[in-house]
Formats: C-alpha cells, structure tokens, sequence
C-alpha cells in the first residue's frame, strides 16, 4: 500500500483497511466455487460440469443480476427498492401492449405477422426503459423530497406496478392474456439469440452492464458520491454533495434497469409473465445481500452482487440434477442471507 | 507572529441579531477574527455559540447585523456560499463518511476529477486526490499510515484531524471549529491542540467555539464572551484570567467585576 505519509510515526500500524470490506465477497466467491465443485464432482457423469449447463445457469441469472445491479446502488446509499420486480411487469406487459398496438393491422398481429415491426419494436424497448426509469423517478423524488421511507413508497409503487401490470394484461375482451405474443424475430435476437461466443445475448448485455456499473461504482464521481450517501447522508451535505438529487438519480437507475430488464424477459419469453414477477425484488436484494453488500450503507460492489445472484441458481441447478426438491433451493438460499447479514453485523461491530 | 502592529480583522460581526419566532436567540453578537491568530467564542450553554457558529459558516442567516470580510459586508447564504467566501467549518459531528477512504473524505463534495474527457464522464483522479491529501496532511504532521484507509478505521483524534485537514485544505482564509475537542480524550485533544496551532501558524484565521477554559487559554489569542445572545466581552488572552471568563460568561459577578474596573 502507500507509503507512510509523514515523518512522524504512524499513530496506528497498517489499519484492517479493506480486509473486512472485501472479505465478504472472498468469502462468497469461494461458496460459489465450493458449490461448483460440490455438485461437478456429485452429479452423475459429472453432468453438472458442462458448459450447456453453466450456460443456462448464467442465461437464469441474468435477468435478476440486472434487478440486482440496480438495487445495489439502492442499498449502498443506504435505502431499499422493493418495486423492481413488478416494474419489470409492468414495463414488459406496456411494451408487449405497444409492440402489438404499433406492430400492424390487428387481425395480421394476431396470427403472429407484424408489418410495422421496425418501428414497433424499438418504440417498444423505448416504453419500457422510459417507464422504469418514471417508476424510479417517483420512488426517488418521494423519498427525498417528501422524507418518505424507502421501505414503504417502494412498496406502494411495488403495488400500483403490479395492478397496473394486470389492467393493462387483461384489457382485451378475453379478460386475461390479451396481449399476442411479441414478434418471432424480436424473441429470436434479443431474447433466444447467441449474438456473441455463442452465449446468450441478454448474458452478454449483463455481463457488459455488470462490468460498466462495476467501473462506475468504484472509479467515478457518481460512485464515490452514492458510498458517500450512504455512508453519512447529512455529512455529505454539508460538504456540498447534491445528496437529495444524487439519491433521485440512484432510485431513477433502478427503474431504468428494471426497465431494461422487463424488455428482456419479454423478448426471451414471447410475453410477460403477469405473476411470475412478484418475488424478483426479494431475489435481487437476497443476491445484494449475499454479495456482501450492507443493508446499513456505505459499502457493497458490482462483483459482490454479481456472485450474491449467482448461487441460488447454482443451488437450483445443482439440486435439479440430484432429483432433490427444488424447495429445498429456498431454504438453503435463506440460510445463506441469514448467514450474509450476521457477517454484516459482525463487520459493523467491530467497526463502529 | 508580529502582534507589535494593529491588524485589520479578517472577518468581522457586528451587532448580529437572530430571532425564531418569538425566541431572541441573539440580540447583539460583536465578534472579529485575524489572520493567523486563534479566537474563541466561549458562553454558557444557552448563550447563543451554536446559533452564533451557523451564521458565521452560513447555515442559517442572522435577522440583523453587520457581517463584513475583510472590510466589505457580505451576506452568506448557504454552507456553500461561506465556503466560495474562504470560510470552511469542522462541524461537530465531522461530517465524514466513514467507509471512504481518507482521501476522498479530504475531497467530498469537491472531489477531482480526471483530466480530459475521461473526467468529463465522471472519471475520478484517485492519485491526485491520494497525493494531495498525503500532502495535505504531511502539512499538518498528522500522523497516517495510509490515505487509502477508510476512516472508520481511525481513532477520534485521527478522525478530528482529517476533518481540520479538510477544511484548512480548501479554507486558507478562515476556519470555525465547533467544539473540536468535545469529544476526544486527553491525548487526542493535545493533538488537535497543536493542529490549530499549526493552522494558525500557516495565516489562517481560526474560529474555536469551546467549553474547556483551560484549552481556550491554551491556544487562543483571542476570547470573545457570549451571554444571553449578546457580547459581553472581547478580550486578548494575556489580558484576562480564567476567573475573570468565567465571571463574565456566566454573569454571577459581572457587576462585581465592573465595579472594579470602573
């Protein structure tokens, strides 16, 4: 590390510095690889270890990995999003609605043809994106400037996403389902396609987020300032970081994320899942918290979240092919968070 | 430094009034402070320091008065404004993020970026801000191994240090202290002691509001007495006792005391 700054002696000796900063990442970084290893080695045939596995592995992980980049920066600053996942409903089924109002004549559209779909598609991804970011936008601006807990106006906008999600879904005269299926060529790119080393393209955008938001969090001003949120809100203000507008910014990437990641999961699954989405907060601030992130503020990483997303796939895949009970999925992934937070608060003990 | 010529005040307060409704926290509050010299406002509790200390770093704005910088009346109107104004505070609480590092808590809120577009993005420049910051506090002989070490690491002291080292950093002019030793024990309180000291000795104009009479008569040159929201008395050091404060701040013999004078 860098040299001693003075002449005088140092008043204490190479502090624990990022030992416990990092260590929760090393530590789960090696679960992930234990639980890797584990089920490679138990799998009959090694079945486990096989890159068509590892690939669907990554391919489920994604879309929540997304979520969860979002709510990383939400939980550094020391605040919370519940609403990601039916944002994420919410934006899929609109653009789904967009896509097949712009697509073309609706007798055409509904046999799956989409004259218009130049247009209709992009104006699509546009809807979702700009409707996760608005649903951000709200949740931001009434934390700050209404001094609202996180933990309820998410959760109110976690609602109204969800009621939205289901009016506009069921707005057609059969009641339910009354949107068509995006189109075939949409689903095969976006959502099916191997556009990059064969690997699934909404991995490859994932990864690429991943590491952009990474490089984001630890070497810009926007990084530095969402730990410095965090980590002292009215500290920071008064040294002169904008902290209400920087917090508005944050809550308005989440929704942007869940935004993107709603136009994601449309493409890959034809058409948005109205339920299927009701827990993906809970599984994007379980991969947060796993990954070493404190739910108190002021410390987490990109990476950290990346490996917190990773291993209740893991888990699920792994237990799949032993015949076990994918249930069983669930209460060990509890156990991990437990765990994760009890090293949260050992960390914080010991710091403060 | 050279006391034998009479010297402008850098910063000077007169007759501030604040009132919160119906409350007079301040009714005449007459302070100045010098390049290079400590002074300190001291009161009882309840005699208007903390209300006098925010108007005079800006965070909130006095009802009446004068309030000129060397010389010419300024009206400041936020913590921002007092800091373009040269003017920085050491608050209390510090106002450290304690999980970054020591280097970016010298430069939060002001932090550097990279040159060329790559700090146009956003881009930070974490070497200069390390070097700076080492520089900074080599300055002031604080004592660390690490500017990279985050500041829940550091001791009261250390924190208290890299809070002074902030604001003489970018205040060169003035610098308040609210209360720099309240809490810290008797080691670390010496080291912010010989801090101000240093600051002082580099021209700057430190403000000290404090409760400890032997650490006023300590380090500053100055002592202004605050009482029931007005100035009792501004005095040097060297022509005053720690009794004699004492009286004055808490009005139990002032007519006393007057009547010797007189």
């Amino acid at each position: 590390m860098s040299k001693t700054a003075t002449a005088n002696p140092p008043a204490k000796s190479a502090a624990p510095r990022n030992i416990f900063a990092r260590s929760t990442n090393l530590y789960i970084f090696f679960v992930l690889i234990a639980l890797i290893a584990f089920f490679s080695l138990i799998s009959p045939n090694h079945a486990f270890f096989d890159r068509g596995n590892f690939v669907n592995i990554a391919w489920d992980t994604a879309e929540i990995l997304l979520l969860a980049i979002g709510e990383t920066f939400v939980i550094i600053t020391a605040g919370i999003d519940l609403s990601v996942g039916t944002v994420l409903m919410l934006s899929g089924v609109v653009a789904s609605w967009v896509i097949a109002q712009m697509g073309g004549p609706p007798a055409l559209v509904a046999s799956g043809h989409f004259p218009n779909a130049g247009t209709a598609i992009p104006l699509g991804i546009a809807v979702a994106i700009v409707i996760g970011g608005i649903a951000g936008l709200i949740n931001g601006t009434l934390v700050t400037r209404l001094r609202m807990p996180a933990f309820i106006v998410t959760l109110g906008v976690f609602s109204i996403a969800n009621g939205l999600g289901d009016l506009v879904s069921s707005s057609g005269a059969a009641g339910q389902s009354a949107i068509p299926p995006v189109p075939e060529s949409f689903a095969n790119t976006l959502g099916n396609g191997n556009l990059v080393f064969g690997l699934p393209t909404l991995v490859v955008i994932a990864a690429f987020i991943a590491l952009v938001t990474h490089v984001v969090l630890t070497r810009t001003l926007f990084g530095r300032r969402t730990f410095a949120v965090g980590s002292n809100p009215e500290g920071s203000r008064l040294a002169g970081v904008p902290v209400t507008s920087h917090l508005i910014w944050v809550y308005t990437f989440a929704g942007f994320m869940a935004g993107l990641a709603g136009i994601l999961d449309l493409a890959r699954f034809h058409a948005t899942d109205i339920q299927g989405h009701s827990l993906d907060n809970l599984d994007a601030i379980a991969a947060v918290v796993i990954g070493g992130t404190s739910l108190f503020g002021g410390t987490g990483s990109i990476l950290g979240t990346v490996i917190g997303a990773f291993i209740p796939t893991v888990l699920r895949y792994g237990f799949t092919i032993q015949g076990i009970s994918s249930f069983w999925q669930d209460v060990v992934v509890g156990a991990i968070i437990i765990v994760a937070v009890l090293f949260d608060q050992i960390r914080r003990r010991r710091v403060t | 430094m050279d006391v034998a010529t009479p010297k402008a005040a850098i910063l000077e307060a007169r007759g501030i009034s604040k009132t919160f409704g119906r409350v007079t926290a301040l009714s005449d509050a007459t302070f100045s402070a010098y390049a290079g010299e400590v002074s300190a406002i001291v009161g009882d509790n309840g005699a208007g320091k903390s209300t006098f200390i925010k108007i005079l770093s800006g965070a909130i704005a006095p009802s009446g008065g004068d309030f000129l910088l060397d010389g010419k009346p300024v009206h400041l109107t936020s913590p921002q404004d007092a800091r373009d104004h040269g003017i920085e505070t050491v608050y209390q609480d510090l106002a450290l993020a304690p999980s970054l590092d020591v280097a970016s808590n010298l430069f939060l809120g002001r932090e550097a970026r990279l040159p060329g577009i790559l700090g146009r993005l956003g881009f930070l420049d974490d070497r200069l801000m390390r070097a700076r910051a080492r520089q900074e506090l080599e300055d002031l002989q604080v004592g660390l191994s690490s500017v990279s070490q985050p500041v829940f690491t550091l001791s009261g002291g250390q924190r208290q240090a890299i809070a002074v080292a902030r604001a003489t950093a970018w205040g060169k002019r003035i610098v308040i202290m609210d209360e720099p030793t309240a809490a810290l024990g008797v080691r670390e309180s010496a080291m912010v002691l010989k801090l101000i000291e240093r600051i002082k000795q580099n021209g700057v104009a430190v403000i000290m509001i404090s409760h400890s009479m032997p650490e006023v008569f300590e380090v500053a040159d100055r002592i202004t007495i605050l009482r029931l929201g007005r100035t009792v008395r501004q005095m040097r050091r060297d022509e005053t006792t720690m009794t004699d404060v004492v009286a004055f701040m808490t009005g139990a013999s002032v007519e006393f005391v007057q009547e010797i004078e007189r």
